[in-house]
């Protein structure tokens, strides 16, 4: 169920240059029912900056009652995020969306998870919970510059993982789909999230695939009211569109023109 | 007695608060988080006759304390409407206020005869305002003929009364109102958002693919206080106002300057639940201004 929830701010930190680690505790981490969910936080109480924020959820511990996001401090929203310490207390609404399906890939099977730059934390999360139920995983993360790549060490304890960076800074030099190349196609499913000409050229890179991709779409209230996220949808018969926020963000593969 | 009580053409309120059209969808994602009976009436989106997929994204953009849209009337068409939206809205004890828009007269009179016969519509909205549509809309809302023959054409055949939205984007908002009045409008709604545009800084291009979106948000309240006020001074008709309402006190502002009733739009995507957070503490408010209706607030800046 989604609500709205005064969470308290329990942890922040930098992790690479300009992009923030949070944890939150909360009633709403309870409510959290897959990975690929993300939250709205509103990141004043006044009302500039107007809106709220979409942030994904990087690892949800249930017993703690905490959840961590991680986003990077670009606009004016997201750099007033990253002031909140400890202590502080945030309005988050959530969770919003739905996430990777990881019953979609059986135990012993592997799963190849695909990731572009603040893309990449929900997939934390889904690694944790597949690897948990006994699937492979390997992990392909794309960045920009090295200074800007963060989770290496937390995604190798749970997989294989492969860095590419564009600028060649850190790990393979280039995309993700260069690290794809040197992969094959001896995994079960592939799981991606990022900016859609990387979600384009993973998809078609693994066409006949079973795949899930969870996309990014600029958005207003974030629970499907206001049809700023709308996509149209590749087979129109079903449905002409899709709602990114409550419709997705994850989608199987296929399904969204992109 | 209910101190919030309101009483409008074709509208028995139990408070004067209510979703303005365009910010919740048809009532479904909000159903989710709440009792859609405690509001006072729902301005659903807008309805044409066929269904419209709306405009390319980005579809919107933030500005200083308001946004920018330009969704383009998306919507399921009349048939959809008909069939889907509005039976599941009658779960709920709470009138509709249907908003009709179209691309000329014969649209909008086909909408409005078909939709204003469903059990809980209970008033049209005219939408002669929309500025992210290319053909129709606003330019029914800037010329005063055609603004009131169009709602002289609505009226003959609506089942209910026609309320109609205006634009703030005009020289005179009066004598649209004034013309709409005429063309027997029961009642008059507004403002509609404030065309506007936000450029991107690193390409200095316009943010939104349809170039120019409709304002809205807390930044574009004065303006609306401003034309409600002068408004309400030339119509005898009532007003239902809107244009930046975020909280309480924007609400106690519009029925200050004339309006009878008010609708909250973008602050729903800042707070979900901001209507019925209004509604709950709006008794207080009276208190606090030793009013004992709210009717007596409608106006008074009028008489000081």
């Amino acid at each position: 169920m989604i609500i709205q929830d005064r969470m308290n701010v329990t942890g922040q930190r930098e992790i690479a240059k300009n992009i923030f680690e949070m944890k939150l505790t909360g009633k709403l981490v309870g409510e959290i029912n897959s990975p690929g969910q993300f939250v709205h936080i509103r990141v004043s109480d006044s009302f500039e900056p107007l809106l709220r924020r979409p942030i994904s959820i990087a690892s949800i511990d249930y017993e703690a009652g905490e959840m961590t996001i991680i986003y990077r401090a670009e606009g004016r929203g997201t750099q007033l995020l990253s002031l909140k310490k400890e202590g502080d207390e945030v309005d988050v609404l959530g969770p919003l969306g739905n996430g990777f399906p990881v019953d979609e890939t059986s135990p012993g099977e592997t799963a190849v998870l695909i990731g572009g730059g603040i893309g990449v934390p929900p997939l934390y999360e889904l690694s944790m919970q597949l690897t948990a139920k006994g699937v492979n995983c390997i992990h392909v993360l794309g960045f920009q510059t090295a200074d800007v790549s963060f989770y290496e060490e937390e995604f190798m304890r749970l997989g294989e993982t492969y860095i590419a960076t564009v600028d060649g800074t850190k790990g393979m030099s280039g995309f993700v789909t260069n690290v794809m190349e040197t992969i094959g196609d001896g995994f079960a499913t592939y799981y991606s999230c990022g900016p859609m000409p990387m979600l384009n050229a993973v998809q078609t890179a693994y066409s006949g695939k079973k795949g899930f991709l969870s996309f990014e779409q600029r958005m207003g209230c974030g629970i499907g009211a206001c049809f700023a996220c709308v996509c149209e949808t590749t087979d129109k018969t079903d449905k002409e569109y899709i709602k990114v926020c409550s419709d997705g963000p994850v989608f199987p593969a296929g399904v969204v023109s992109i | 007695m209910n101190r919030l009580a309101v009483e409008l053409p074709g509208l028995q309120l139990k408070n004067p608060i209510m979703p303005a059209s365009g910010c919740f969808g048809f009532g479904r994602e909000y159903g989710n988080l709440y009792d859609l009976s405690m509001l006072g009436a729902i301005m659903i989106k807008a309805t044409t006759l066929d269904k419209r997929f709306g405009n390319p994204t980005p579809r919107v953009a933030e500005t200083a304390s308001g946004m920018l849209n330009a969704i383009g009337l998306q919507n399921p068409g009349l048939q959809g409407v008909m069939e889907n939206e509005l039976p599941w809205l009658e779960q709920y004890d709470v009138p509709i206020i249907a908003n009709v828009a179209g691309t000329e007269t014969a649209d909008y009179v086909e909408v409005a005869k078909t939709i204003s016969t469903a059990p809980n519509v209970r008033a049209l909205e005219l939408n002669i305002s929309c500025p992210n549509v290319k053909c129709g809309g606003i330019t029914f809302g800037t010329d005063p003929q055609q603004a009131h023959d169009l709602t002289a054409a609505v009226k003959e055949v609506s089942e209910v009364p026609v309320y109609v939205k205006l634009s703030p984007n005009v020289t005179d908002i009066k004598e649209i109102a004034k013309a709409v009045e005429a063309g027997g409008a029961d009642g008059i709604t507004m403002i509609n958002t404030l065309v506007g545009m936000r450029l991107d800084q690193k390409t200095g291009r316009p943010i939104i693919a349809n170039l120019t979106g409709g304002l809205s948000g807390p930044a574009v309240k004065p303006v609306a206080i401003k034309m409600v006020y002068e408004v309400s001074q030339v119509v005898q008709i009532p007003i239902i106002g809107m244009g930046g309402i975020a909280e309480t006190a924007d609400v106690i502002d519009f029925l200050s300057a004339g309006a009878s009733a008010v609708a909250v739009g973008t602050a729903n995507f800042v707070d979900p639940f901001i209507c019925p957070k209004i509604i709950e503490e709006l008794p207080a408010k009276l208190d606090e201004l030793g009013v004992e209706h709210i009717s007596e607030l409608v106006g008074r800046s009028h008489r000081l």
